[in-house]
């Protein structure tokens, strides 16, 4: 029925490369924008995914079947979201053409890897689309083809290979005792069997194995190195949905859909989502570079979103998908403004940057807006989530991590308003006289992303019922 | 029963001396050894096609993958070998013991796993099992070829260039 | 069950635990970044055996074999990737030593 989500980028980069490759060249970049506003639109207005639905070729002759809940809705729309954003940033900062068209046909790949990760309800295919996704950001990360690139990349690489190890193993394991790698069925073998050494050990692999993906706090070792050197779309890109999709967003499903919320794994998410919180904050306050920042504060809010899941119940879910779509908006949106910032004064160093508020009048008011998104003030989007995660902790006894989620929000205050004040407010520093706004093609996606953070907060209760709390329905059974 | 112990301890030795041997160019082959060995196991599993796979994918492709990057890097001369062989025996001389812990564990805590027993009709080739029921699984396999042939262009393309 | 599989399953997985080991020793403990990846393939290697084993002994030889095509497949383009990356590192820096990385271990 869906499987459209994953052919369109397919069948794109086959069109892509086809005999007319001087006339698809200068249509590319509008077909990766249709295929993204599509994706978004298919969202937002159901009555397009049915229309598309009934062009469903390749579901009629191949017996693949993909289903969507609100969980892979809510996905769907922060991939469409962050490619349109990669996609017009990726316009304004590459001049060549060669890499430019590159770049899109390896974000048409990507894109098709992350839908897939959405939809499947299988544990190895699952894994099939996570290798997808990993294999082009490993090549997005490294097209720049700089040193640091290459550094970061390999990182990745290693580390990603490594936690797929884990989960293969796991994966081989669910299938001694399940004989099936179907989700549900996996689910049904560990309800009659739920404590045996194998169960456990595979259980355990397979979380380490989302811990590394998500670059959670003891896992984190490649999460600045790939975020501050790929280049500036990537870094969108990877901040605002690559890690959330393959890491966190299969935490949520697996967790959710076969191993079930016991209070041995609730406790595990518990004590590493708020290492997270605390140790990603407290190392975000101590860097001088713009994006190494914005990838140590990225970890932190990743450890809201499993603090929330750690809850184990319905609201705390529904609050931890509605902080996974706030971060993938806002950070997006941060990434896009730290490009802003390198693109027009040529540096990250915080500490050389001063007062650009005056000459870079837009991207100063975004970036506030998604500073103060981000630490959780009302009534911007963050603060909701925010708060429905530590109200979640609260109502299911864990008053501990419910009073450090708050005190991790002081220090995430904390830290934006140190960089703000750097680089954004204060007298104009020498030499930057001449900076002036970037163009439109990081303008435009700046403005929609700070309506959307600021449309989530203020609109809140027009979502809520329709948006946010049908996420805790996964819980259930 | 005999002839499959011996395989698991040459699968075993041959990973360990791929990754203690000096020359990178050994470990290369060494690494070609190990994927060989593991074909003979997977046959003696009754897994014909995967070996295959494995046999001409991993010990080939991938060997001359390897092995073509190694002798892209310049050896080292007689004496750095000799110091560097020092070296990593100090960094590696942790591995064996660990080996060895690791054994002895696994032998005091044995458990059965509560083996799922497969339904009556079952289908006994993978051809059929790839096709028909795994399709996602070979949508994916396109997408990531496709991924695998962007990274060359991208990755190694200046280099042909200079 | 295959009638071999009770007697086969204890040594095959102690064999896999220990390729696990010497794999995970290898990508830890080494300088070279060839080498690395080296580990990383014994690492699949044991990953695969597993997945082998895990069909032969439940009798689903045939899905575990699918698994494994597929596994293989997506191996060899990580790997090629992987080394193209490598080689990147090799022309900024001339050597394949990872101390020229800054603290790799994060």
């Amino acid at each position: 029925m869906f499987s459209w989500l994953i052919l369109l980028p397919f069948l794109g980069v086959i069109i892509l490369n086809l005999p007319f490759r001087a006339l698809m060249r200068r249509a590319a970049f509008w077909l990766c924008v249709f295929i993204a506003s599509v994706q978004v639109c298919a969202v937002v207005f159901p009555a397009v995914c049915l229309w598309m639905g009934k062009l469903d070729i390749l579901g009629y002759i191949l017996k693949i079947n993909f289903t969507l809940d609100n969980l892979s809705r809510v996905m769907l729309l922060c991939i469409g979201m962050v490619t349109f954003t990669a996609v017009f940033v990726e316009r304004q900062m590459r001049r060549d053409e060669d890499k430019f068209f590159n770049f899109l046909n390896l974000l048409l790949l990507l894109v098709a890897g992350l839908n897939g990760i959405v939809m499947v309800r299988d544990i190895f295919s699952l894994y099939v689309f996570l290798e997808i996704a990993a294999v082009s950001s490993f090549i997005l990360i490294g097209s720049n083809k700089d040193f640091a690139a290459f550094e970061g990349a390999f990182k990745y690489i290693v580390l990603s290979v490594v936690a797929t190890v884990l989960m293969l193993s796991a994966i081989a394991l669910f299938l001694i005792v399940a004989g099936d790698t179907g989700f549900s069925s996996i689910s049904a073998a560990l309800k009659s069997s739920p404590d045996r050494f194998f169960v456990i050990l595979a259980i355990g692999m397979f979380l380490c194995a989302c811990f590394i993906k998500s670059g959670l706090m003891p896992f984190h070792g490649w999460v600045p190195d790939s975020y501050s050197s790929a280049p500036a779309s990537v870094s969108i890109l990877l901040a605002g949905i690559v890690t959330k999709a393959v890491g966190v967003y299969t935490l949520i499903r697996v967790v959710s859909a076969v191993f079930g919320f016991t209070p041995a794994i609730k406790s595990l998410l518990l004590a590493v989502g708020a290492l997270s919180v605390v140790a990603g904050a407290l190392a975000a306050l101590g860097q001088r570079d713009f994006k190494r920042m914005l990838a140590y504060s990225s970890i932190s809010q990743v450890g809201y979103i499993i603090l929330g899941l750690g809850s184990g119940t319905a609201l705390g879910v529904a609050g931890a998908v509605f902080h996974l779509f706030n971060h993938s908006v806002f950070k997006s949106l941060l990434f896009l403004n730290s490009a802003a910032v390198e693109l027009e004064t040529g540096t990250r160093d915080m500490e050389s940057l001063s007062g650009l508020n005056k000459r870079m009048p837009l991207t100063g008011i975004t970036s506030v807006l998604a500073s103060l998104s981000c630490a959780g003030i009302p009534p911007l989007a963050g603060f909701w989530s925010k708060l429905i995660i530590i109200i979640a902790l609260w109502m299911c006894g864990q008053y501990f991590y419910a009073c450090l989620a708050v005190a991790a929000s002081v220090l995430t205050l904390a830290y934006f308003l140190s960089m703000q004040r750097k680089i954004f407010f204060g007298k104009l520093g020498e030499g930057l006289e001449n900076v002036k706004e970037a163009g439109f093609g990081l303008a435009f996606p700046a403005v929609l992303l700070a309506l959307v953070t600021v449309g989530a907060g203020l609109f809140l209760p027009l979502i809520i019922h329709v948006f946010i709390f049908p996420q805790g329905a996964i819980v259930g059974g | 029963m005999q002839l499959d112990w011996f395989i698991i301890f040459s699968l075993v030795t041959a990973s360990l001396w791929t990754v203690m041997t000096r020359s990178l160019l050994r470990s290369g082959i060494g690494l070609a050894l190990t994927s060989v060995i593991l074909a003979i196991f997977m046959f003696r599993l009754n897994s014909p096609l995967a070996a295959v796979f494995e046999l001409s994918v991993c010990a080939g492709l991938i060997s001359v993958l390897f092995i073509s990057t190694i002798s892209l890097t310049h050896p080292l001369s007689a004496q750095e070998k000799i110091q560097h062989m020092w070296v990593r025996l100090a960094r590696f001389w942790f591995l064996p013991l660990l080996v060895i812990v690791l054994v002895v564990g696994l032998l005091l805590m044995r458990s059965r796993p509560q083996i799922h027993m497969p339904l009556a009709q079952d289908l006994k080739d993978a051809r059929v099992v790839l096709w028909n029921f795994r399709q996602i699984d070979l949508l994916g396999q396109a997408i990531v070829l496709l991924a695998g042939v962007f990274g060359v262009v991208v990755l190694f393309k200046e280099r042909q260039k200079k | 069950m295959n009638e071999l599989a009770p007697q086969l399953f204890w040594p095959c997985t102690l064999g896999i635990a220990m390729i696990f080991v010497i794999g995970l020793y290898c990508v830890l403990f080494t300088y070279n970044l060839i080498r690395a990846l080296i580990g990383l393939e014994i690492l699949i290697k044991g990953v695969t055996l597993l997945i082998i084993l895990a069909g032969y002994i439940t009798a689903h030889e045939a899905l575990a074999q699918s698994l494994v095509i597929t596994l293989i497949v997506i191996e060899v383009v990580v790997i090629t990737v992987a080394v193209g990356v490598v080689l990147g590192i090799r022309k900024h820096t001339g050597s394949l030593d990872a101390r020229n990385i800054r603290n790799l271990k994060g």
